[in-house]
């Protein structure tokens, strides 16, 4: 998630790191000796209980510890839910510390006002930002303490540290002298810590820019990696929710009989759901019997007083809307629109899409009279905890949230309203009102998931553009209709700008000069939204880069040349990402065998750039996405081989929602799809050859978690045009209907 | 009571018989590496073995596995196949979330067991029930392949 303010925000300010507002701190006495770095944040004396927590590695504010043992742990302010940042955060503090990199562990910190992101002022994983705005704040810390490691070494040795080096984990002397980072680590605690430093420069890089395994591999390949799902206190019990088949809607009456009557069911709830909605709760000693309760449960629903959606009324709807002007989001002058030589009338529409994580969402909670813990896979650790507490009746600092490992997450474990965090409180108290304590977690089904909201906005999208006789765009009418994400949350006044939700725009017109008059309504609609890997970039940039290449098609112009002369050369990165794939890709150069075609798109999102040279065929009218060839440029690349699986990723989920069935329907205020049998993900024989090629940059880096996603489904539409004729302007992809 | 041989051990679970193997394992035994995702055999995440064969085990019953041998992820550390699987999922840094691979290393290891030089066509076959929403499936398939050259 961002928006171009916010996004802005991160590019003019990354050297800042958040330093700016923060000093460096030892953590008092910690168990198990060792240096402890940490922040100290004003306001926030959370020193205090670090030394008395003893618990090291989950020391509040700690951000890294080298212990004796001479193991370096670093403590991850981020959720890992596979972008890789439990490796790539380790990798930063291991550069400018002169770590070996087989010292290095990663460990996910808990919600604490330290860890909140340095530009969104808050702690959360989104906006493809978990490297971007760390990139300043961990080197530093790396560089802090290898001066304190220093320091220590030099009073052993009655040397002056600036006759000192270090390297892979050790202080050397000038004669020879070696002490590892371990043992020197409980006199390094004694030393002041350094109000400045100098970070490496990149050209001494011997980690940042390297290929480097993840750190969790072995654990992941071998069911020892615990997320959320598997995690367990003594008597849990676990619970599951019969929500309402509309969302926001009620129980009427139910009948628990048979529920209760189940071997193993403790306790069967009415319990408030989200949107003012109430459910009921079936609460057991484990998952199937919970289930088996909820399935035996009775319960009459009253959905008089929401809003029943039905999808095909909606699109009618948002079509006969987005013939009209809305509110104004960029302005040009169209009046050569009519009197245009050439013309280019479009509408398209995009469904509602789950994120359908692999693992499902699940949520501990163990609430006490004056406490509240929650453990749980939480991309918005600092909203969770607030939104817990309020739930719970407790101050925030009654509230303790565990960062678990998440399996999977795409924005759905970021959601401003809390909801499954909310509900799981909601479910602990009436649990504790009935008399009963010990932890619950509450679990959700496929089906929970797939019906439970929070999509990706449908959206419709019309435009009008005319051009001259040799196809220079002269005039450009766009209207997009969609649910606004941002309206009515926190994140409104920094993300709804005059009227407009900037994640309905992002990426409209970028990176072309061309005249376009955009418009939006955000319409309204009793279906919960959210942003989906890579947000707003998700619809407009399929819009964009296929009515680009129409555009190009009607100048008869070769496509990636038209792009260049439409950027000019103010656009280096994307000039330099769009030549990298050209080239390496054999574009213009290397003749595909009959049957196959290339097909170019290029995308900017969350300051990164990327452009794909796919290569596509069409079998008994069924198309086949074969090969990708990326150029990517996102400034200095931290981990490489991780940039290539999330672009790799970003690939195969957007290539999903091309594919028959990837759509949320409903019909009637219910969600028509219940799991992967009926919501289409992309599977092994539908991955298409990916090679990826990074444009070299020693620049701050920018994210690459999402921006692979974007550009992938409009370049395969336009190699689908060249085979076929036809302009694919709907998600998913109906070739026998276009 | 019901008895289940898991990973060469009979073990008593206390569970209705109809209670899929996948809640037997995760919540009577304890043992999380299989995992939940679909409750349908529509995803491939709760994959273990039975009597050697890939099975989905948040449908099959554990009446049904009485007497017959249950393989889980937990076992592939000291299975020949299994520890090659793994040892080149590493070494192809597969994992990105790493919720699925438990199931991916699974099928993968079955898939191995019978056929020495899997096809790319074989691959897609064995490995299209399991779902990957993170996309590791290029970086699976050349796993798969460089497992099969070490084991050959």
């Amino acid at each position: 998630m961002r928006t171009e303010w916010i996004n802005h925000a991160a590019l003019t300010r990354p050297q800042e790191g958040g330093m700016s507002r923060r000093s460096f701190m030892k953590a008092g006495a910690i168990a198990g000796g060792g240096l402890v770095l940490g922040f100290f944040v004003p306001g926030a004396n959370k020193f205090a209980r670090a030394a008395d927590a003893a618990k090291p590695l989950a020391a509040p504010n700690a951000f890294l510890r080298i212990a004796p043992d001479n193991t370096i742990s670093v403590m991850v302010n981020r959720l890992e839910f596979g972008q890789g940042v439990n490796t790539a955060l380790p990798m930063l503090i291991a550069e400018d510390l002169d770590a070996d990199w087989s010292q290095m562990r990663g460990e996910l910190a808990p919600a604490g006002d330290s860890f909140k992101d340095p530009v969104f002022g808050m702690q959360m994983t989104g906006g493809s930002g978990s490297v971007a705005h760390s990139f300043v704040q961990y080197r530093e810390i790396g560089a802090r303490a290898r001066l304190m490691l220093i320091g220590a070494a030099a009073e052993q040795w009655k040397l002056k540290p600036e006759q000192l080096t270090t390297a892979k984990g050790y202080v050397i002397g000038p004669t020879g002298q070696r002490a590892s980072y371990g043992s020197l680590a409980d006199a390094a605690m004694k030393q002041p810590v350094p109000a400045t430093v100098v970070l490496k420069d990149a050209k001494d890089f011997r980690i940042i820019g390297k290929p480097t395994p993840r750190i969790d591999a072995r654990a992941k390949s071998s069911g020892k990696q615990q997320f959320g799902m598997d995690f367990k206190l003594p008597d849990t019990k676990v619970a599951v929710v019969a929500r309402p088949p509309v969302f926001g809607a009620r129980v009427a009456k139910f009948d628990a009989g048979k529920a209760r009557a189940i071997k193993g069911v403790i306790e069967v709830l009415e319990v408030p759901t989200d949107r003012g909605g109430r459910g009921v709760v079936v609460i057991a000693d484990g998952y199937w019997q919970a289930k088996q309760g909820r399935e035996a449960l009775a319960i009459e629903w009253d959905t008089s007083a929401v809003e029943k959606v039905s999808s095909a009324k909606q699109m009618a709807d948002y079509k006969a809307l987005a013939k009209t002007a809305g509110t104004s989001a960029k302005k040009a002058d169209i009046s050569q629109l009519a009197g245009a030589a050439k013309k280019i009338s479009a509408v398209y529409e995009f469904p509602y899409l789950a994120h359908a994580p692999m693992e499902p969402l699940n949520c501990t909670v163990d609430l006490k009279a004056d406490s509240c813990t929650l453990y749980v896979g939480s991309q918005f650790q600092t909203v969770d905890q607030g939104a817990a507490a309020a739930t719970a009746g407790l101050k925030p600092e009654q509230v303790t949230l565990n960062t678990l490992m998440a399996g999977g997450g795409f924005g759905r474990r970021a959601v401003p309203s809390s909801d499954y965090v909310i509900e799981a409180v909601n479910v602990a108290k009436a649990y504790r009102a009935a008399g009963k304590s010990g932890p619950v977690k509450v679990i959700w089904s496929r089906e929970d998931d797939i019906k439970g909201g929070y999509y990706r906005p449908a959206y419709v999208h019309r435009a009008d553009i005319g051009l001259d006789a040799k196809g220079k765009i002269l005039a450009w009418d766009h209207a997009i209709v969609g649910q606004s994400i941002i309206t009515g949350t926190p994140f409104e006044p920094f993300m709804v700008k005059d009227g407009v939700d900037a994640t309905t725009i992002e990426g409209m017109g970028e990176p072309y000069d061309v005249p376009l008059n955009l418009s939006v309504h955000n319409a309204k609609a009793n279906v919960p939204v959210l942003w989906w890997r890579s947000v707003g970039s998700t619809h407009t940039a399929f819009v964009m880069e296929t009515l680009i290449d129409e555009a190009a098609h009607a100048a008869r112009m070769d496509p990636v040349a038209y792009r260049k002369q439409l950027m000019g050369d103010k656009h280096k990165r994307h000039l330099a990402a769009l030549d990298l794939a050209v080239e390496k890709s054999g574009y213009g150069k290397r003749k595909l065998p009959k049957g196959r075609a290339y097909g170019v798109a290029l995308h900017e999102s969350f300051s990164s750039v990327v452009a794909y040279v796919v290569e596509a065929s069409v079998t008994k009218g069924v198309p086949k996405l074969h090969k990708v060839t990326a150029g990517i440029h996102c400034n200095q690349a931290v981990n490489p081989m991780t940039i290539e699986a999330q672009v790799q990723g970003a690939i195969l989920m957007a290539l999903g929602t091309t594919l028959p069935g990837a759509a949320i329907t409903l019909k009637d205020g219910v969600v028509e799809q219940q799991n992967f049998s009926d919501y289409t993900v992309a599977r092994m024989p539908d991955m298409p050859q990916v090679a990826v090629h990074i444009v070299p940059s020693s620049d701050a880096p920018t994210g690459m978690g999402e921006p692979g996603l974007p550009p992938l489904a409009p370049a395969f539409a336009n190699a689908l045009f060249t085979l076929t004729g036809k302009r694919l302007r709907k998600l998913p992809f109906d070739l026998a209907a276009a | 009571m019901v008895t289940l041989n898991i990973n060469g051990r009979d073990t008593q679970v206390d569970a209705d018989p109809s209670t899929p193997i996948l809640w037997a394992l995760r919540d009577n035994l304890n043992m999380t590496g299989t995992k939940f995702g679909c409750g349908a055999a529509l995803c491939g995440a709760c994959t273990v073995h039975l009597n050697g064969a890939a099975i989905r085990s948040c449908i099959t019953p554990i009446s049904a596995a009485a007497g017959q041998k249950i393989t889980t992820i937990e076992a592939m550390e000291t299975d020949k196949v299994g520890k090659a699987v793994q040892d080149a999922w590493v070494r192809h840094d597969v994992p990105q979330c790493g919720y699925c691979q438990s199931g991916q290393v699974m099928s993968a290891t079955a898939l191995l067991r019978t056929n020495k030089a899997p096809s790319d066509a074989d691959i897609d076959g064995a490995m299209s029930g399991n779902i990957c929403r993170c996309g590791t499936y290029q970086r699976i398939r050349a796993a798969i392949k460089d497992a099969a050259k070490t084991l050959a």
